[in-house]
């Protein structure tokens, strides 16, 4: 591990502000997804701890706020603050699960159709140009409306939506390293294709796919919002951040502006994190710009 | 194939200190290079990778980018220098009086505008000839340098030659100001042998058709021995030995120098094993104290370990950075 | 063509043809009015025979796009070939599939030209070497002798055991390049196909890793099929020399034969062309002009004839065979039958 802390990474990290501030906002957010039931004293999705007579609370700075509710309560008398803490559980659980799952069905695809080429190639390919050439956003929509709510349902829909861009990249390394010598020794070695694809492509195309992760995530969390805000997305028993926005907004011009603007800064917040910290790694680990 | 040299050299390079500042530490790439280029010579600059021949040659011309930086020294083009030089010296120098030759063509040449537009580019910048004048020196230079139909040719975008030709065009282009000095770095290593020769060829003739100067860097011993009037040997940015080209090769006295030319596979003479430079290059970043050649040399002594030589061992017109130089035809 | 008794190589009418031109929207033309399908096939190998008997060491020379590198990549079967027959020890390999060629990989192996890319980043230094070995291991057993057999490797290269557990871009080319010898010497094979493996390296390593692969041949007796361009290299290392031009081989002859009576009028240009550190000997000079032909277009005829300064007609209409003209050499020339033409 000292070899980490003496590394040109972390020296470079060290002096990125946009790392540092990225880092921060993601660990902030990884405390309070972890911590979150912890630092709140009501669940606001048990009922019964709900009191009618606590609702539509301004934030705690405002005429009539109450110290115990800082950033205000929902019209059933919610901790906004809370009903975050919760949220954003849920908003990341969806964008990483359904990360590691794209990541998992490109990386396939792109490798099966780097490797072999032929049919299954021109197959693969042209299902993701057709895919790439309707927004996302649309795609999943039609999807979700094609197979019903949930948050299982979201995450099938996400998945769709973000392999293509896995299996591109992996596609082009895959056609670039199986160029190089070392496949060929490979083959000369007496290796089959498989074991040729887990040793030694697989290895070495997975670096470029490490930003791009991280990027993701942050937009299936906005994704996901839109299709929770569209009435889509996850269940009204499982509020993510994007149905606090929506459930916010339809009292918003009524002057209750508290509990969707709260929510909506918790995941610009997020996203804003993790996009500074995705850039940072690009830069990093892009040899070309080095 | 010796020429007389004026007392005056067209190029002085005075204890030139080239540096990388690296988060692994620096790089000396050039630490104290001297040599001078005499007007209508070539000069060969030869030494293995890593040994900073190539800094030299963007030194000269004042190409270093961060984190690279000349740390001291001087490079006097006509008594004038140009490492104190400012920017806009630089670029009258570039392409004017000193241009450049690279190893692959693709680098230097634009692949989205045709030949014809990047030869009249620079004409634009370094003569006052006008448009017709301009295209007719254009044509004159690309028939000079070999390549036939040239009017037509002038329409032509880079990736519609071959290499071969790629390189004759850029030699075109490097020779269209008249400079003074080309610097050729590695010009013919990415060419196949008999384009090789034919380039090599190309060179010499343009070079003395116009009177300039060359500094030809290579690692091939057997083309800058073709070439250069002098030689110049790098090991690790420190010049190890130079002279004139037959005594260099012919009766070496530094070590490293001897070394490199029994390890040529010769087709004159066969050996059953070749002679060999024991283990590689140091880590430059890293540099021993003393000699830097002394952990490779058959002849180090402890005095090696303590000082590093500087170059005073004269024989002849040679001169070496040795301690233990050898005497004439003394094997290492 | 003398053919060697009980040969480790022989090598037969081989033919490596490349289609290129990607998908089928690449390829479609619109060619005077109607759609066109076209179908370009680059002929990098055009029919080469030669045999390589136990022990010997054969060189293909040649300039970039000859074809020499598609040949050794064939004889490895990392390319399935078009046309011909590969025999190695006695047996035909050219059609063999992956199963069948598994124990043919104990008995050849490859030393490839890019020390930086032969070796994959992410492996260990005993990872690659062992891997050849691994795959050849048939009991528990086998797979226990790995490590101490490495290790005897290593040594045998001029590396030590220590280097077994560091990573390749530790290395210097030269260290990489020992790597992928103990690579291909895991095996024991008996033949070893080296394409271009010192081009990439420094002089005075080129002569360290030269020196290696000729100790190497005289303690192991091994064959090895040497690829170069370098005809100092390959003067040094080789018994015996083919010369190809355009995916043809157009003379093979013993080194010293080739050497001093070249017939070719290419292979003579070769010669006059390399550079020397020695002072020129100005006498036969043949200088080429013009480059190679593609090729997705070979010339009819001789391969060669658009920059032989000898060509005549019937070049253009025949295409010259390989013809024995004693001594071991063989020349694909018309300027054999009619040497009163060798006159530029």
């Amino acid at each position: 591990m000292t070899g980490f802390f003496q590394s040109e990474f972390f020296h470079n990290y060290k002096r990125s502000s946009s790392a540092i501030i990225g880092s921060a906002l993601m660990a902030f957010f990884a405390f309070a997804v972890l911590a979150g039931p912890f630092l709140v004293a009501q669940d606001p999705y048990d009922i019964a701890a709900l009191n009618l007579m606590d609702s539509y609370k301004p934030p705690m700075w405002l005429e009539g706020g109450d110290p115990r509710f800082p950033l205000g309560t929902d019209g059933q008398g919610r901790d906004v603050w809370a009903s975050i803490l919760y949220g954003a559980r849920i908003s990341v659980f969806i964008g990483l699960v359904a990360m590691i799952a794209s990541c998992t069905l490109g990386t396939l695809l792109g490798l099966i159709a780097g490797f072999y080429g032929g049919i299954a190639d021109a197959i693969i390919m042209r299902i993701a140009d057709i895919q790439l050439s309707f927004p996302s956003i649309l795609i999943a929509l039609f999807l979700m409306s094609a197979v019903g709510t949930g948050i299982d349902k979201v995450l099938i829909a996400l998945t769709a939506v973000g392999w293509v861009v896995y299996a591109r990249t992996v596609r082009g390394s895959t056609l670039s390293e199986i160029e190089k010598e070392y496949v060929q020794a490979a083959k000369v070695a007496g290796l089959s294709n498989r074991k040729i694809i887990r040793k030694h492509v697989l290895p070495n195309v997975l670096t470029p796919l490490i930003v791009i992760a991280t990027i993701q995530v942050g937009t299936f969390v906005l994704i996901e919002a839109s299709l929770s805000f569209l009435g889509v997305g996850v269940p009204i028993t499982q509020p993510s951040l994007g149905l606090l926005i929506k459930n916010g907004f339809d009292v918003l011009f009524s002057g209750l502006w508290w509990t969707s603007v709260f929510p909506g800064v918790a995941i610009m917040t997020l996203v804003f994190g993790i996009n500074l910290f995705g850039d940072f790694l690009r830069d990093e680990l892009n040899p070309r710009l080095k | 194939m010796t020429r007389q040299i004026k007392s005056k050299p067209l190029l002085a390079v005075q204890d030139l200190h080239t540096h990388f500042h690296t988060f692994a530490g620096t790089v000396k790439a050039v630490n104290g290079v001297s040599f001078e280029v005499g007007a209508g010579e070539v000069m060969g600059l030869v030494g293995e990778s890593g040994g900073g021949k190539s800094v030299v040659g963007f030194s000269i011309l004042g190409l270093i980018d961060s984190p690279g930086k000349i740390e001291g020294g001087q490079i006097l083009l006509d008594g004038q220098d140009l490492v104190s030089a400012g920017e806009n010296r630089l670029r009258q120098v570039r392409g004017r009086e000193i241009s450049m030759v690279f190893q692959d063509p693709m680098t230097s040449l634009n692949p989205l505008h045709t030949v014809g537009r990047q030869m009249d580019e620079v004409l634009c910048l370094h003569s006052d000839l006008d448009a017709a004048a301009r295209k007719q020196a254009c044509i004159d230079m690309l028939e000079s340098v070999g390549i036939s139909r040239a009017e037509e040719r002038l329409k032509a975008y880079p990736h519609q030659f071959s290499g071969g030709m790629r390189q004759r065009v850029v030699i075109a282009i490097a020779m269209l100001a008249r400079p003074r000095l080309i610097i050729a770095d590695e010009p013919t290593t990415a060419l196949d042998v008999t384009i090789q020769s034919q380039i090599l060829k190309l060179m010499r003739q343009q070079i003395a058709d116009k009177g300039a100067s060359m500094i030809l860097i290579t690692h091939d011993l057997a083309v800058v021995s073709e070439m250069a009037d002098h030689i110049t040997v790098l090991y690790c940015g420190n010049v190890v030995e130079r002279g004139k080209t037959r005594e260099l090769i012919e009766t070496p006295t530094h070590p490293y120098t001897r070394g490199l030319i029994d390890s040529i596979p010769d087709t004159a003479e066969r050996h059953d094993r070749l002679k060999q430079i024991p283990g590689s290059v140091p880590d430059i970043r890293n540099l021993p104290k003393g000699c830097n050649f002394k952990d490779r040399c058959p002849r180090a002594q402890a005095l090696c370990a303590e000082r590093e030589p500087t170059l005073t061992a004269q024989h002849g017109s040679l001169w070496a950075a040795c301690h233990f130089p050898l005497k004439p035809g003394e094997l290492a | 063509m003398t053919l060697t008794p009980d040969p480790m190589l022989e090598v037969r009418d081989l033919e490596m043809h490349f289609p290129i031109g990607g998908g089928l929207l690449d390829r479609l033309k619109l060619d005077s009015g109607g759609l066109r399908l076209e179908n370009p096939i680059v002929r990098a190998v055009n029919g080469v025979s030669f045999s390589i008997g136990r022990g010997e060491i054969m060189a293909l020379v040649g300039e970039s796009g000859c074809g020499k590198s598609t040949v050794a990549k064939t004889i490895a079967r990392i390319y399935k070939p078009t046309v011909g027959e590969i025999h190695v020890d006695g047996e035909d390999i050219a059609g063999h599939g992956f199963a069948e060629m598994l124990p043919v990989r104990a008995k050849m192996q490859m030393i490839f030209q890019d020390p930086y890319a032969s070796l994959n980043p992410r492996q260990k230094v005993r990872d690659i070497v062992a891997e050849p070995l691994l795959e050849q291991a048939k009991t528990a057993a086998d797979r226990k002798a790995v490590p101490d057999q490495i290790e005897k490797l290593l040594a045998r290269v001029g590396l030590n055991a220590e280097h077994a557990g560091r990573y390749p871009h530790q290395f210097s080319g030269g260290q990489r390049q020992r790597i992928g010898i103990a690579r291909a010497l895991s095996v024991t094979p008996g033949l070893i196909v080296a394409d271009e493996p010192v081009s990439a390296l420094d002089v005075s390593i080129q002569a360290q890793i030269l020196n290696l692969m000729k100790d190497l041949r005289d303690e192991f007796g091994l064959a090895y099929l040497f690829i170069s361009h370098d005809l100092s290299v390959v003067h040094h290392i080789a018994d015996r020399v083919g010369v190809m031009y355009l995916g043809f081989m157009v003379e093979n002859a013993p080194r010293d034969v080739l050497f001093s009576r070249p017939r070719h009028p290419y292979t003579r240009a070769l010669l006059s062309a390399a550079p020397s550190i020695k002072p020129k000997r100005s006498s036969e000079e043949i200088v080429l002009s013009g480059e190679v032909p593609s090729a997705l277009d070979l010339p009819e005829g001789c391969c060669f004839r658009t920059r032989c300064p000898f060509a005549w007609d019937r070049c253009a209409r025949e295409r010259p065979a390989l013809q024995d003209v004693g001594d071991g050499q063989t020349v694909a020339c018309h300027l054999t039958d009619e040497p009163e033409r060798d006159r530029p």
